[in-house]
């Protein structure tokens, strides 16, 4: 039976990818996730990493620990780059 | 875990994956080491461009014959490793920078390479998003067959072939101590047990200085934290890489449309600080919407940090250890060690395998230092 549940909606990855990945043996989360780019979208992986995890640990008995949850990196929601780039009143050059 | 083997990789990024290949492939018994997962180190972090023009033939001559072997990679491996020729436009804004570049492309040219000097007119038929008064550029070079490739698959597909060919790859095992007689080395301690062999690479990225620690040996390199910027997916605007000596920075637009980059970080610090800071966002997003006012609008997704293994003269030093037999460098990439691994590799492996050296490796010897005659790469950024 092919599974083709959207795991990942911000890359369009299906549940059907990620098993076929971990069979190709991409059975930990982090390669897994540099392969198919899930957690790699603009909601940084919110939507799909617990989905993912559940499906690894069906898909090899084991239990993927907490600790190897993907790093979430900023924003935390998409900001644009001219905001990002603008001058706060009365500064004349960038500060750290 | 094996308890043997003919070389002992340490370090699961690009370089020791693809040396893994090379020499399993060359019919030695291989073990990897990786104290985390495949491309944890600055592999997985890299923004993965491919460029020839470099100002030091020895730069020049490893992407050169690099880029031929990625030209084929894919099917060599088996797999696509999404490798793509957009070129590299290189902006000059002086003319001291010109004349600097006229210098390189001479260089290169007589290495082979396919670049040119383009007028201001030009610039614009290659990145016509590009606003060249803002800029204030005078001139640029380009090479059409620089490029990029996806560093993830590139790693996976090298460890992938290499297990084809017999090596073992071990990940989530730390190397913790390296054993040597008679200044020779004899076995590799793990978090997992020991394995016997007469060599190792050193591959471990930023960490190889305490990898040649454990056996003596002292170097130069130290780690430089960089940052990298991507936005959301846009349409295709352009596809060469656009970088700049004076801003430092570098962008491209990916195949699957976001805008990837990187500038050095203000007030940037030695040391391995992994949280990214507000001062690069912000610098970087001045510095990219100058270079191409209409990103403005664009939102910017994700931001992230990685360390360069910089060396005293930007150069990589590679091949056995003059005092320590069997002790193999691969480190020091200073930034550029993606591009260049399909060459690290292959020479590597044809001393290891075949003991031949060659001119390269004898002159990005770790013995270089030692002298007071460095040959600086200038052609740096991010
Ligand atoms: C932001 C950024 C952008 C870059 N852009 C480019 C670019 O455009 N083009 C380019 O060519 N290069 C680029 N680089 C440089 C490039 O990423 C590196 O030079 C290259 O990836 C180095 O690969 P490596 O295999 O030598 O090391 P790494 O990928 O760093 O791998 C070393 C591995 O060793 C492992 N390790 C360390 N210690 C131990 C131990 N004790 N036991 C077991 N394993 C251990 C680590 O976990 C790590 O996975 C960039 C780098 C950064 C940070
Ligand atoms: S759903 Fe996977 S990154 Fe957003």
């Amino acid at each position: 039976m092919k599974h083709h549940a959207i795991v990942c909606r911000c890359e369009d990855i299906t549940e059907q990818d990620v098993i076929d990945a971990i069979h190709q043996g991409y059975t930990d989360l982090e390669e897994l996730r540099r392969k198919l780019r899930i957690g790699m979208g603009p909601c940084q992986g919110r939507v799909c990493i617990s989905l993912v995890k559940k499906i690894l640990e069906k898909e090899t008995g084991k239990k993927v620990s907490v600790e190897s949850y993907p790093t979430s990196r900023p924003p935390v929601i998409p900001i644009s780059l001219g905001a990002l780039a603008k001058k706060t009143r009365g500064e004349n050059e960038t500060k750290s | 875990m094996k308890r043997k083997a003919d070389v002992v990789i340490i370090g699961g990024g690009v370089n020791g994956v693809a040396t893994a290949y090379a020499l399993a492939k060359a019919g030695l018994d291989v073990v990897v080491l990786e104290k985390n997962y495949l491309s944890s180190g600055a592999t997985g972090k890299c923004g993965a461009g491919i460029r020839q023009q470099w100002s030091t033939a020895e730069n020049t001559e490893l992407a050169i014959r690099s880029v031929q072997m990625f030209e084929h990679l894919s099917s060599d491996l088996g797999m696509d490793i999404e490798f793509r020729q957009g070129g590299y436009l290189i902006i000059n804004h002086s003319e001291k920078e010109l004349r600097q570049s006229e210098e390189n492309v001479e260089m290169q040219k007589r290495l082979g390479l396919n670049v040119r000097l383009l007028d201001i007119s030009e610039i614009l038929s290659i990145v016509p998003v590009l606003d060249l008064k803002g800029i204030k550029a005078v001139g640029a070079t380009f090479c059409p067959t620089d490029g990029h490739a996806n560093p993830f698959l590139t790693t996976f597909a090298y460890a992938n072939a290499a297990r084809k060919h017999g090596a073992t790859i071990s990940t989530h095992t730390t190397v913790t101590g390296i054993k040597t007689k008679d200044q020779h080395v004899t076995s590799v301690k793990t978090s997992k047990g020991t394995i016997h062999t007469s060599w190792v690479v050193d591959a471990a990225g930023v960490y190889s200085k305490d990898i040649a620690k454990m056996v003596g040996i002292k170097t130069p390199n130290k780690p430089y934290r960089k940052e990298v910027l991507a936005t959301e997916r846009l349409q295709s605007m352009f596809e060469a890489m656009v970088i700049s000596f004076t801003d430092g920075i570098y962008f491209s637009q990916q195949q699957e449309g976001q805008i990837v980059g990187g500038i050095p970080i203000p007030h940037e610090q030695i040391g391995l600080y992994k949280t990214p800071t507000f001062s690069f966002l912000r610098h970087m997003s001045q510095t990219l919407t100058r270079y191409v006012p209409l990103l403005r609008h664009v939102n910017m997704l994700r931001h992230w940090t990685g360390f360069y293994d910089v060396t005293p003269d930007a150069r990589p030093i590679l091949g056995e250890d003059r005092t320590v037999k069997g002790f193999i460098h691969c480190h020091g990439f200073s930034g550029h060690g993606f591009m260049l691994s399909p060459m690290v590799s292959k020479l590597l492996t044809e001393y290891i395998a075949y003991e031949k050296t060659s001119p390269i490796l004898d002159r990005l010897n770790l013995d270089r230092f030692e002298g007071s005659n460095l040959t600086q790469e200038h052609s740096v950024v991010g």
